[in-house]
């Protein structure tokens, strides 16, 4: 058997993996037992993937996945219990910035308009799921202050993001290897994730990362098709789709709908000045 | 172009499951859930190892090698944190 016939197995056994972990997840009496499975899952994915023979130089990779695990664990060992959310919100935002490093590495693969576009949806979402987790991060934890960030013109400066990064969109798919381009859209993609959590207050923040939660799953999954990978389109999809009825349901709990919670800071001020 | 569409197929169905994978959470597993859902994002760090070990120029290598660090702390923290959380939930189940 070939190594690529191997990686291809273990992902198929990952990606049911994940699935079936997923779905323990959502009920009480299994939910650690899904959590395991889907540990394992992960873990047969790392493991096969290193088996792949385009990996030349193992050094630098057994290095950093040594300081990432050892950082990870300290961490995760010493957060207090009622720090949990915003832990949760700083993990997410390094895996966002992960996906969008990885779109960037991608540019030297090899490219065309679509894999451009697929580049520029895993730096955006990814761009916006690190700097929106780490002002959700900072909110919850106080240290940024948790009311609703208001400026004047703050309407205005997101249409402006927004329309700028619409034109960003076609003019960097069109031609990925010029690197203004690449840092003009970095920077929008950083830009934006702050511009969009700091209008809302703190109580609504576990919303906010549930949804973040289901970006940076969808910014794995643009990376996997910048880099034709099924495993990650896979898995990152399963928690976009997963993330989204999530944070349905906690918006549901609060009793509120979700373009609520995203526009609380504008309906606020609305409200102050009445 | 054909990859593409092939990939776009899977998307597709998995989009489609993961919405059906989750209905009806109680509250109490609302955190947990997501805390091991974003351990599954940690995915990236797949595609991180990929561009980090491949011999292509020396920049897709380096940030390779940085998002295999920032994936690496989102998949072990992710993990075990929501396992933590597990555990005492587990606890206060049984001690009642």
């Amino acid at each position: 058997m070939n190594t690529t016939l191997i990686i291809g197995i273990s992902y198929v056994i990952s990606a049911g993996l994940f699935i079936a972990g997923l779905k323990l997840l959502g009920s009480a009496a299994t939910a650690r037992k899904g959590n395991i499975l889907s540990a394992a899952a992960m873990l047969i994915a790392v493991l096969a993937t290193l088996l792949d023979q385009h990996i030349i130089d193992y050094r630098y990779i057994a290095i950093n996945m040594a300081a990432g695990s050892v950082i990870g664990l300290i961490i995760a060992r010493r957060v207090a219990m009622t720090a949990m959310p915003e832990m949760v919100a700083l993990f997410n935002g390094l895996g966002g910035l992960a996906s969008l490093l990885v779109g960037v590495a991608a540019i030297e693969i090899g490219i065309n308009a679509f894999i451009g576009f697929t580049i520029f949806l895993s730096i955006l979402i990814g761009g916006v799921t690190f700097t929106g987790s780490l002002i959700a991060w900072g909110k919850l934890s106080e240290r940024i202050a948790g009311r609703p960030i208001m400026f004047k013109g703050q309407a205005i400066v997101n249409s402006l993001t927004i329309i700028m990064m619409l034109v960003s969109c076609f003019v960097f798919s069109a031609s990925p290897e010029n690197t203004t381009y690449l840092y003009i859209v970095i920077a929008l993609a950083l830009a934006f994730g702050v511009l969009a959590v700091i209008p809302i207050g703190g109580a609504d923040m576990p919303v906010v990362i549930s949804l973040l939660n289901s970006y940076s799953g969808l910014a794995a999954c643009a990376a996997g098709f910048a880099i034709s990978n099924n495993l990650l389109i896979v898995a990152g999809s399963l928690v976009g789709a997963s993330g989204i009825i999530l944070t349905q349901i906690m918006c549901k709990a609060m009793n509120r709908s979700l373009s609520n919670v995203l526009l609380s800071g504008f309906s606020a001020v609305k409200n102050s000045t009445l | 172009m054909e990859i593409a569409v092939y990939l776009a197929f899977i998307l597709m169905l998995s989009i489609f499951l993961g919405f059906e994978l989750i209905n009806k959470v109680p509250a109490t597993l609302h955190t947990p859930l997501m805390s091991g859902s974003n351990a599954i994002s940690g995915i990236t760090l797949v595609g991180a190892l990929t561009s980090a070990g491949a011999e292509h120029s020396g920049l897709a290598t380096i940030l390779g090698t940085i998002a295999v660090a920032m994936a690496t702390i989102n998949v072990i923290g992710g993990y075990m944190v929501t396992d933590r959380m597990l555990a005492m939930f587990k606890k206060k189940g049984s001690a009642k």
